[in-house]
């Protein structure tokens, strides 16, 4: 749709699909797809009667499309907005253990409470640092967890225990 | 007038000073912490507010917003870090003047020209959001559905990405916004059997998640290494010349934010840009520009408060979001119980008029805060990010769980981060996805409605003249954002400096 980015070199020397933009437009296909097969199982219902199904299953559609011009537009010559742009490693790691600390809080803050967690999810979220040690990791966790519980527990009194049921709290 | 009389009174209480006052403390800490962006503050602080009543919280999360970009105006001239795309322009001669040593008279002009701003941003708002929201509550389902529609198609115009993506995105976010009981019909839709997922995706999760967790991974790409040019501030006050030179840029500044900043999808971010462009246009001098001259910061920082005062006149009046930061307040409104459109301004004349004089309130308390506690602020910039990000993680997840003590909230920010921040690495971005989930309940309930209505008729949308004039106006928008040449200009518009 973006017809402004033209290739030059005629049909026989298209430059390689650029990756982001069928990436982008790969997982729209999917999520549109996914909605719109979701959608259909449940009531569609008619324009007049629109059951459950029918926005989703509608808007899936759309999305599906969507994806499909994205994915067009990576073989056009890519996306002008960020064609250009230097883009760094993906941080597999640094990424996975921020999502490992909030997956943590999430499955052990009620287990644990407060304090425990939220001294093992920072420590977690610390090693993503660039250079943090260990030691440095579990010191910067200990400031964050005793910051966290004067603002939210003794300034803000959030009903949340500091100690959970495992550890008798 | 009755109302901002109404509104001063309310705002003018002891405790709702104190309250506005915690906001635009606790929103310019935040707001000034490098990488985090005006969008991700309001996000990040929005579990806190649910502590007070529905008009304290909301007068609080509009202190939140200011201070918060005000915070982005500091780290932008200090750091030459803009946290979100407002406060590029502001870094481009605010940072070259904190260079200079010239780091107070900019703060001060950033202080000064968003206060006028923002008390000229007031006025209009009171003057337009009441005969607006009077003129809304004659809308028919079908005319909401247009406006909705039109809402989120303006938003994709004022991005500066791919049209496509920003309007993938939206469809996304609407997708997103089906997820949880069908209002109709009470069926849950897209749950997976799982219970906690009934009310729907945490709006906040999502938010914190796509503006905090994407923004903290994207970060961790490269080492970050930025260091503080001035560690001192000093010279805060401007010289008669300082004050002559800003006088113009402020008023024009102004008035174009005032305009702009009624746009949906982003009319601050167009308003500075522009405000800057037409400073450097009208100058004698226009090479100065970008080395450090103060009408490059007087002019954008007044459009930019201008602008987020006057996007309010959409949310109040019609209960449509201009911008994410509009989003989550809409979603605040809505866990307090209010749903925010045409009839929030004769329910709850006490809240709307409240919020609206706490604005220029908070305003108020910015200039007489800021400038005097700047040292408190800059040593706030030299916290390393190493120990910030475990902090914004640690405050992310108490936030959102504290909530509704459910661990799928959580459970929502992590997905919603990792989504958000491959998506938003292949060009695509965030805000879109945002206001799409807010809208998407909106859009599909007056969809469901007009077509009952009209039994079933889907020419009800282009017959009636205030959905068709707004389903055309929708479709040209379309049509000028994948054209070519416009999209050239719109390009040239936002690289600003080259031209």
């Amino acid at each position: 749709m973006s017809t402004d980015h033209t290739v030059v070199d005629g049909a026989g020397h298209r430059p390689a699909p650029f990756r982001p933009d069928l990436y982008a437009g790969a997982a729209f296909v999917v999520l549109g797809l996914a909605f719109a097969i979701g959608g259909s199982r449940y009531d569609v219902g008619s324009a007049l009667r629109m059951g459950s199904g029918y926005v989703p299953l509608a808007l899936g559609g759309l999305l599906v499309v969507l994806g499909l011009l994205v994915v067009a537009m990576g073989f056009r010559g890519g996306d002008p907005s960020i064609r250009d742009v230097q883009r760094e490693p993906i941080p597999w790691r640094r990424g996975g253990l921020l999502v490992a600390a909030i997956m943590f809080f999430g499955f052990f803050v009620s287990g644990l409470g407060l304090g425990p967690t939220l001294f093992v999810t920072t420590f977690i979220a610390a090693m993503a640092g660039h250079g943090t040690s260990p030691l440095k990791a579990a010191l910067t966790a200990a400031g964050i967890t005793a910051l966290c519980l004067v603002v939210f527990v003794a300034l803000l009194q959030l009903r949340l225990p500091l100690l959970g049921d495992w550890l008798g709290g | 007038m009755d109302g901002i009389l109404l509104g001063l009174e309310t705002a003018l209480q002891p405790t709702n000073i104190l309250i506005c006052l915690l906001g635009v403390t606790l929103g310019t800490a935040v707001g000034v912490l490098p990488g985090i962006g005006p969008t991700a503050t309001v996000a990040l602080l929005l579990p806190i507010t649910f502590e007070f009543d529905p008009v304290a919280s909301l007068i609080m999360l509009a202190g939140i917003y200011y201070g918060a970009q005000y915070g982005g105006s500091t780290t932008a001239i200090l750091l030459n870090l803009p946290g979100e795309s407002s406060s590029v322009v502001t870094a481009l001669d605010g940072h070259q003047m904190a260079r200079q040593g010239r780091a107070g008279p900019a703060l001060a002009t950033a202080a000064l020209g968003s206060f006028f701003a923002g008390t000229v941003g007031t006025i209009v708002l009171a003057l337009f959001a009441p005969p607006l929201a009077q003129l809304a509550l004659k809308f028919g389902p079908a005319d909401y559905f247009a406006i909705v529609v039109l809402g989120l198609i303006a938003s994709i115009a004022l991005a500066s990405g791919s049209a496509v993506k920003a309007l993938a995105m939206i469809v996304l976010g609407l997708l997103l916004g089906t997820i949880g009981q069908d209002q109709f019909t009470g069926v849950p839709r897209f749950t997976f059997g799982v219970r906690e997922l009934y009310g729907g995706l945490d709006f906040v999760s999502l938010a914190v998640g796509l503006f905090g967790l994407a923004e903290i991974i994207r970060n961790l790409e490269t080492k970050n290494s930025s260091s503080i040019v001035t560690k001192k501030v000093e010279g805060l006050w401007l010289s008669k010349d300082d004050f002559r030179r800003i006088r113009n840029p402020v008023l024009r500044g102004t008035a174009l934010g005032s305009v702009l900043g009624v746009l949906p999808g982003g009319g601050h971010v167009l308003a500075s840009f522009t405000s800057y462009s037409v400073e450097k246009n009208l100058s004698k001098e226009p090479k100065k520009f970008g080395t450090g001259v103060i009408e490059g910061v007087a002019a954008p920082e007044s459009a930019n408060n201008a602008a987020a005062q006057t996007s309010f006149i959409p949310l109040l009046s019609l209960g449509l979001p201009a911008h994410p930061v509009m989003a989550l307040l809409v979603g605040a409104f809505i866990i307090q119980g209010i749903t925010p459109g045409p009839n929030v301004i004769n329910d709850e004349p006490e809240l709307v008029w409240g919020l609206i004089a706490s604005m220029w309130v908070g305003n108020l308390l910015l200039v007489a805060l800021n400038l005097p506690l700047i040292g408190i602020w800059v040593k706030m910039l030299s916290v390393p990010y190493e120990v910030m990000f475990p902090a914004i993680i640690a405050f992310a997840s108490i936030g959102c769980y504290s909530l509704g003590l459910n661990s799928w909230d959580v459970f929502a920010i992590a997905a919603a981060g990792v989504v958000g921040y491959f998506l938003i690495r292949w060009g695509c971005e965030a805000a879109p996805l945002l206001l799409g989930f807010v809208l998407g309940p909106l859009l599909e309930e007056n969809l469901r409605r007009a077509m009952i209505i009209s039994r079933g008729d889907p020419t009800v949308f282009l017959t009636r003249p205030i959905s068709a004039s707004l389903l055309i106006l929708a479709a040209l928008i379309i049509i000028i954002a994948v054209l070519p040449s416009v999209r050239r200009k719109r390009e040239v518009v936002f690289q600003g400096e080259d031209d």
